[in-house]
């Protein structure tokens, strides 16, 4: 089968590869029909994301059809219709009981990996790196899908795929960063990231009841997709950012704020950039962490500030005395996405919202390696690519 | 091992660290002292040796049982001697007054390092001691009973081939050494249902092992806490360890991995397997992975 595959640091290339074969009972096979390139993909292609291998198949976001289920697997049959969640997860152990499926304690085969940078394991992920499991990931024709009576949900309706394709990722994602915000009526929420899922997090903070929210970004033509989704907006490179958010609360600072953006940020000062982008590139530190700091120094007392972005690993000059002496509150976290996949289903039949606003640009999957140029460089106004197999 | 002597070895790395420092940054005052200053060669030759000296340094003040790492600067005595010799042949007077006065202050401190190399070592192959834990979302009695039938050990353990019952409590067990098969025959010393199994094995089997493993409820109804505690000497002692440790196969990741694969049996009902290491994880398999995309006929 053809497949998108890592194969060195800014290098993606389509790739004839075996097709997948089962490994474990409760394993499915699905045909992919629709699947995306996220941002959290070109950490991987950037090179920010250790232990990936040249030749690791890419994608964490697709859907499709069942074409074969082992012995394990009684709620679903060839031809179901499906899409799959990213983080994978066994729903028996004691953080999948819980609903905090992307800290599943049971599918990292690589848990050791992991733990050694971080302390303890999360989840396995489809085609994120070694130490999240070494999964082939679903930006190809055919993907093995682990856990396969857990994960993934049928789709037994006509919605087309762009309009569900999302629950994979990225709309829990946006949507779960506004959840932790604990938004209360009058509260306003600001979003650092006008990418889809900045853009999932404005629309869920209003599905939430957020009296204001804004979205903070330098790219106008995202700054106009955030709009869209009911944001105001603020371009970091024509204002001062926490000068802005002052003077749009009263002087208070957001009650919320979501860093959206995650560990390859951007920062309006060459100098700022310089430093840390340095410290980046030798490895002194894993992150350029701007977004977080300023979402920090902006959010007002007593606020909480939730991270949906990723990060890998070590981050330099963190604002802690902002938020011990002001009583913050940080949340964080991959997506637990099976919790959230069937209420944003109902949401999306009842025309809640319809996630299919963010595609920009549907390729053919043997021009994924394209997809990645424009979305990396934000060319010809990309904002998400689908891909089809 | 005793902490005195690892304080000892300390002292000596420190000693490295001086010396190695002193010998980089100033080879010229150091060369004068030893009188060799006058050889063109004695600059580069000693600022190589104090390169040396830091990684001495490194590793005594880096590792958390350096006394046996003292070998590494007896290795580097000889040579700072050998080289010492070579010097005292070729010169006179004062030179050869210095280059002797160096070559007795090196042999005493290499009768120093060797002491506390050697008593390092004497220690011998102590057993390697194992403990981890786990918790599993399983009620305790099932937890015990899955265990209590070694049979499945080699389910979950990945170094273990089989383990067959020959009655009376007693079992062979087969394990993957890093160069051929080890059996040993191991009885069951203590069992108590539903909380306790104990092992040894049994006089005169090649591996020296005993274990046990203890199960309790975990708080608040939270499945059920696994606790091992493991010891073992392997065919070959500390160079069978060594020699085990450089194949990636770290005992302590062992027994963890081995406990995380009893989880996922226990909680999925098999081991996780992903692309990356499609015949179930060993830890030599997390270093040595395939990419993680499926594996066929060709790739």
């Amino acid at each position: 089968m053809k497949a998108t595959c890592w194969t060195g640091r800014n290098s993606v290339e389509v790739l004839d590869v075996p097709d997948p074969r089962m490994l474990n009972a409760r394993d499915a096979v699905v045909r992919v029909t629709s699947t995306a390139i996220c941002g959290s993909d070109l950490h991987l292609v950037d090179g920010y994301i250790p232990t990936m291998k040249k030749g690791d198949i890419l994608g964490h976001e697709f859907m499709g059809e069942v074409v074969e289920v082992g012995p394990e697997v009684r709620n679903l049959r060839p031809g179901d219709r499906v899409v799959v969640p990213f983080p994978i997860a066994c729903g028996g152990c004691f953080a999948c009981e819980d609903g905090l499926y992307s800290l599943c304690e049971n599918s990292n085969p690589n848990a050791g990996m992991a733990e050694k940078l971080m302390g303890h394991s999360p989840a396995g992920v489809f085609g994120y790196s070694h130490m999240l499991g070494g999964f082939a990931g679903g930006q190809a024709e055919y993907a093995r899908v682990p856990f396969a009576d857990v994960g993934p949900i049928k789709i037994e309706d006509d919605l087309p795929d762009e309009k569900v394709l999302f629950l994979s990722d990225i709309l829990p994602t946006g949507y779960m960063g506004a959840e932790m915000c604990d938004i209360k009526p009058g509260d306003t929420v600001a979003v650092w990231g006008a990418g889809p899922v900045g853009q999932f997090a404005v629309a869920g903070a209003h599905l939430m009841g957020a009296e204001r929210v804004i979205c903070v970004d330098r790219f106008p033509y995202r700054l106009r997709y955030a709009e869209r989704a009911g944001a105001e907006v603020l371009d970091y490179e024509q204002v001062d950012v926490l000068d802005a958010l002052r003077d749009m609360t009263g002087g208070r600072g957001p009650d919320a704020c979501i860093d959206a953006v995650g560990l390859e940020a951007h920062h309006p000062t060459p100098a700022m950039y310089a430093y840390d982008r340095a410290k980046q590139a030798t490895r002194m530190e894993t992150e350029r962490p701007y977004a977080l700091r300023e979402a920090i120094m902006a959010c007002r007392n007593g606020g909480v500030v939730a991270v949906v972005g990723v990060y890998g690993g070590l981050v330099d000059k963190f604002p802690m005395g902002a938020i011990m002496n002001r009583s913050l509150t940080l949340r964080a976290g991959q997506c637990h996405v099976q919790r959230y996949m069937r209420p944003l289903l109902e949401r999306i039949r009842a025309g809640d919202i319809d996630p299919s606003f963010v595609v920009s640009h549907r390729l053919p999957l043997s021009e994924a390696p394209r997809g990645y140029e424009l979305f990396k460089n934000k060319l010809d106004d990309c904002n998400k690519v689908v891909l089809t197999p | 091992m005793s902490t005195t002597t690892d304080r000892f070895a300390r002292t000596l790395g420190w000693a490295s660290l001086a010396l190695g420092a002193a010998q980089v940054t100033a080879p010229d005052a150091v060369t004068r002292l030893a009188g060799v200053d006058d050889s063109p060669a004695a600059r580069g030759v000693t600022r190589l040796a104090g390169g040396r000296e830091l990684m001495h340094a490194g590793v005594l003040l880096g590792g958390r049982a350096p006394a046996r790492w003292a070998w590494t600067r007896v290795a580097g005595d000889a040579l700072d001697l050998a080289l010492l010799g070579r010097a005292l042949a070729g010169r006179r007077g004062e030179r050869r007054r210095r280059v002797a006065f160096a070559t007795a202050a090196v042999a005493g401190v290499t009768a120093l390092d060797l002491i506390c190399a050697v008593r390092g070592t004497r220690s011998g192959p102590a057993p390697i001691e194992l403990r981890a834990s786990i918790t599993v979302n399983r009620p305790r009695e099932e937890v015990y009973r899955f265990w209590r039938d070694l049979e499945n050990l080699p389910a979950f353990m990945a170094h273990l081939e089989s383990v067959r019952p020959v009655g009376q409590g007693r079992s062979l067990w087969t394990a993957r050494g890093p160069m051929t098969d080890v059996r040993w025959e191991a009885e069951i010393v203590e069992d108590r249902t539903g909380e306790r199994i104990a092992w040894n094995s049994v006089r005169g089997a090649a591996v020296t092992t005993n274990g046990t493993v203890s199960f309790t409820a975990g708080p608040a109804g939270r499945g059920t806490v696994v606790d091992v505690a493991m010891e073992y000497t392997v065919p070959g002692g500390a160079l069978g360890t060594a020699f085990a440790r450089l194949l990636g196969e770290h005992p302590g990741q062992q027994v963890r991995d081995d406990l995380r694969r009893f989880k996922q049996v226990m909680e999925t009902g098999e081991v996780v397997r992903s692309e990356g290491s499609p015949e179930g994880t060993r830890a030599l398999r997390q270093l040595r992975q395939h990419p993680a995309q499926p594996v066929g006929g060709r790739s």
